[in-house]
């Protein structure tokens, strides 16, 4: 039988997590995600797990990459200044290709910002954060529901693309409670790296399998002797300055989240079919905006809604083939337009309405609605 | 020619190695290796961790477990590993700048945790790799390129940090006592706790052409005659001290691992 709960958002991740076999956490105390890391130390070493909390944010991601070297599925979680602290080490797991999950609860910026009140100024940082090229995967939850189910998700494309995934929640959605069916553990599908089937001889540890691009993963200590390094490598996971090698590994890092673009994508949509306004919001902010357009609807306003579930990658055919039925995008973000810009990639600049809000308070549903009764 | 059973735990394949002719690390990885042999250490159950530098690329020529992390962060990924699978053998290879500046967080809080980890720490006094910047161990007016009229700040004593911040073995050699280097390598490796070997070397690239000490040759031979083993500093007053390296051992006690503490919270947990 399906339990219910009724949870914060930030304990539906962290039970997401345990739920898709998490059993280490490295974390680092900070508003609004401390419960995150508070839940999962109170959890873990009731499942024989480990939750260590580090000197800093950064040693924080660096146990959680190292756990999951050794072979344990992993999580960090952290806030606006600890996702800026962490951008160094997530960008070794993109380059070493090890699986691990990353929470940031957005709250306001720049730097110490506004601890306790919601933004999604962070949503660029998640693509761009880290320095150098490399494939994102990040997802955006709007219930407590959510949360749970992708952080399952999470941990399961982690595991798949070898790679950090990211979960970008907010500070309303993180502290809010609301009721969550959590489904029994055997429902739920679970994914886990793909382990070498060569002996430890022949075990080449970035050769990739030609069907998926992905090498796969021994964990230390599992017999298997292979080198993790954040400099550009070559197949044996050494060190190279040689171009074909450099070219070889960096196209693949791309090219492995790309050709399975369509696997990762997720998306809702309400209302879309005769709409001549589309609104597209995310995260706490796409429950406002769901409000406003059904009011809207009720008004006889021909609204609907687009709510990019992976902000990256971003749903972008799936919207053109929407947007290109409607006369009116509206973009509504708490921050000074950051996904905005994919929309105006997506379909131009020229029907793309920004409504944005930076006060660290939450729209409230007739502000989107009086701005959808503006450009409709 | 180092013995075949040392042999075996290298990585041919990646050589030739990026360090200079005569660079102290070779000593180093020798003295590592031997202790590992001598321990009978597995290379499948041995991870080799470290950060950014040029003792840092040691784990890369070892057919080991081997994780080459970001500057100063090794002692986190060692970290994690050693809690996530405590059945391994893990050390992390470190340099000064790598372990005491940027690191220096991580370093004293692996210390106060006390988690079986040995942390061999390779002090050249300087930075290598980027090409001679003064570290927080450049002696008080040796020149470095970032102190071109000689460093005036005071520097750290690693055997003093690690103590102070709780590590529960520590010591200290030079890659002229190589035999030493690999005895404490040995204990630090089967210490239960933090383990922490200070091993002095030289940078005769980067430091010693600065510093008067521009051949190999000239540093071993200034560690030979500047070395003063701890018994016998002891005794001597902090005038004398001046400008000496004390080898020994500095700690060596036995309190609670970090990892058993941890199995046992989980027991108790468990109920």
């Amino acid at each position: 039988m399906p339990k219910i709960a009724f949870w914060q958002g930030n304990m539906g991740i962290a039970m997401g997590a345990i739920a898709a076999g998490c059993r280490f956490f490295g974390g680092y105390p900070i508003t609004p995600s401390t419960e995150i890391a508070e839940a999962m130390a109170e959890e873990l070493p009731r499942l024989g797990g480990k939750f260590i909390q580090m000197e800093d944010e950064i040693a924080g991601i660096a146990a959680a990459i190292g756990a999951s070297i050794a072979g344990v599925k992993s999580m960090t979680a952290t806030s606006g200044p600890g996702f800026s602290l962490k951008q160094e080490n997530l960008g070794l797991a993109y380059m070493a290709e090890i699986p691990l999950v990353v929470v940031d609860v957005m709250r306001g910026g720049p730097s110490t910002g506004l601890p306790t009140k919601i933004s999604q100024q962070d949503v660029m940082q998640a693509r761009w954060g880290s320095h150098g090229d490399h494939g994102t995967i990040a997802y955006a939850p709007s219930s407590v529901q959510e949360c749970y189910e992708i952080t399952v998700e999470a941990f399961n494309m982690a595991e798949r693309f070898r790679q950090p995934v990211l979960i970008m929640n907010d500070e309303v959605l993180g502290h809010m409670r609301e009721k969550v069916i959590v489904p029994e553990d055997d429902s739920l599908v679970l994914v886990d790296r793909k382990r070498p089937t060569v002996s430890p001889d022949e075990f080449v540890p970035y050769r990739a399998d030609e069907q998926d691009d992905i090498p796969p993963m021994a964990g230390m200590g599992d017999g298997y002797r292979w080198h993790v390094t954040g400099l550009t490598h070559n197949d044996w996971g050494f060190p190279t300055n040689n171009a074909a090698e450099i070219e070889k590994k960096m196209l693949r890092l791309m090219r492995k989240i790309d050709r399975f673009r369509d696997d990762i994508v997720k998306y809702d949509t309400e209302s879309v079919k005769d709409a001549d306004v589309l609104v597209l919001s995310y995260g706490s902010v796409a429950r406002t905006a769901l409000s406003a357009v059904r009011m809207a609807r009720k008004k006889g306003i021909k609204v609907g809604h687009f709510r990019p579930v992976t902000l990256w990658p971003f749903p972008d055919k799936e919207l053109e083939a929407i947007a290109s039925r409607v006369k009116t995008i509206l973009v509504p973000e708490l921050n000074c337009g950051q996904m905005v810009l994919e929309v105006e990639r997506v379909v131009g600049k020229e029907r793309v309405v920004r409504q944005n809000l930076v006060n660290g308070e939450l729209f409230k549903p007739a502000e989107i609605l009086s701005k959808i009764e503006e450009v409709a | 020619m180092p013995r075949e059973e040392v042999m075996k735990w290298l990585r041919a394949r990646f050589f030739p190695h990026i360090w200079c002719p005569g660079c102290g690390h070779g000593v180093i990885m020798h003295a590592l290796l031997r202790s590992l042999t001598a321990l009978d250490k597995k290379p499948e159950e041995t991870v080799i961790a470290s950060g950014i530098g040029c003792s840092s690329r040691m784990p890369g020529y070892i057919n080991a477990c081997t994780v080459h992390t970001t500057h100063g962060r090794s002692l986190g990924f060692a970290t994690g590993i050693k809690l996530a699978k405590p059945e391994l053998t893990v050390i992390d290879v470190m340099g000064d700048g790598d372990c005491t500046a940027i690191g220096g967080n991580h370093f004293i809080h692996a210390c106060r945790r006390n988690i079986g980890i040995t942390a061999i720490v390779m002090n050249n006094n300087i930075y290598g790799m980027t090409g001679g910047q003064a570290s927080p161990t450049t002696p008080p007016g040796a020149k470095a390129t970032t102190a071109p009229y000689g460093a005036i700040d005071p520097p750290f004593d690693i055997c003093n940090l690690a103590a102070g911040a709780g590590a529960t073995y520590v010591a200290r050699a030079t890659i002229a006592q190589p035999a030493m280097c690999e005895q404490y390598i040995k204990k630090g490796i089967q210490h239960k706790g933090f383990s922490v070997i200070e091993i002095v070397t030289h940078c005769h690239t980067q430091f010693g052409r600065k510093n008067k000490r521009s051949s190999p040759v000239d540093n071993l031979n200034f560690f030979k005659q500047a070395s003063v083993a701890k018994a016998k500093a002891d005794q001597m007053s902090p005038e004398e001290l001046v400008g000496k390296i004390i080898t020994g051992e500095f700690v060596n006690k036995d309190i609670p691992e970090y990892t058993e503490q941890y199995d046992k919270l989980i027991a108790k947990v468990r109920g």
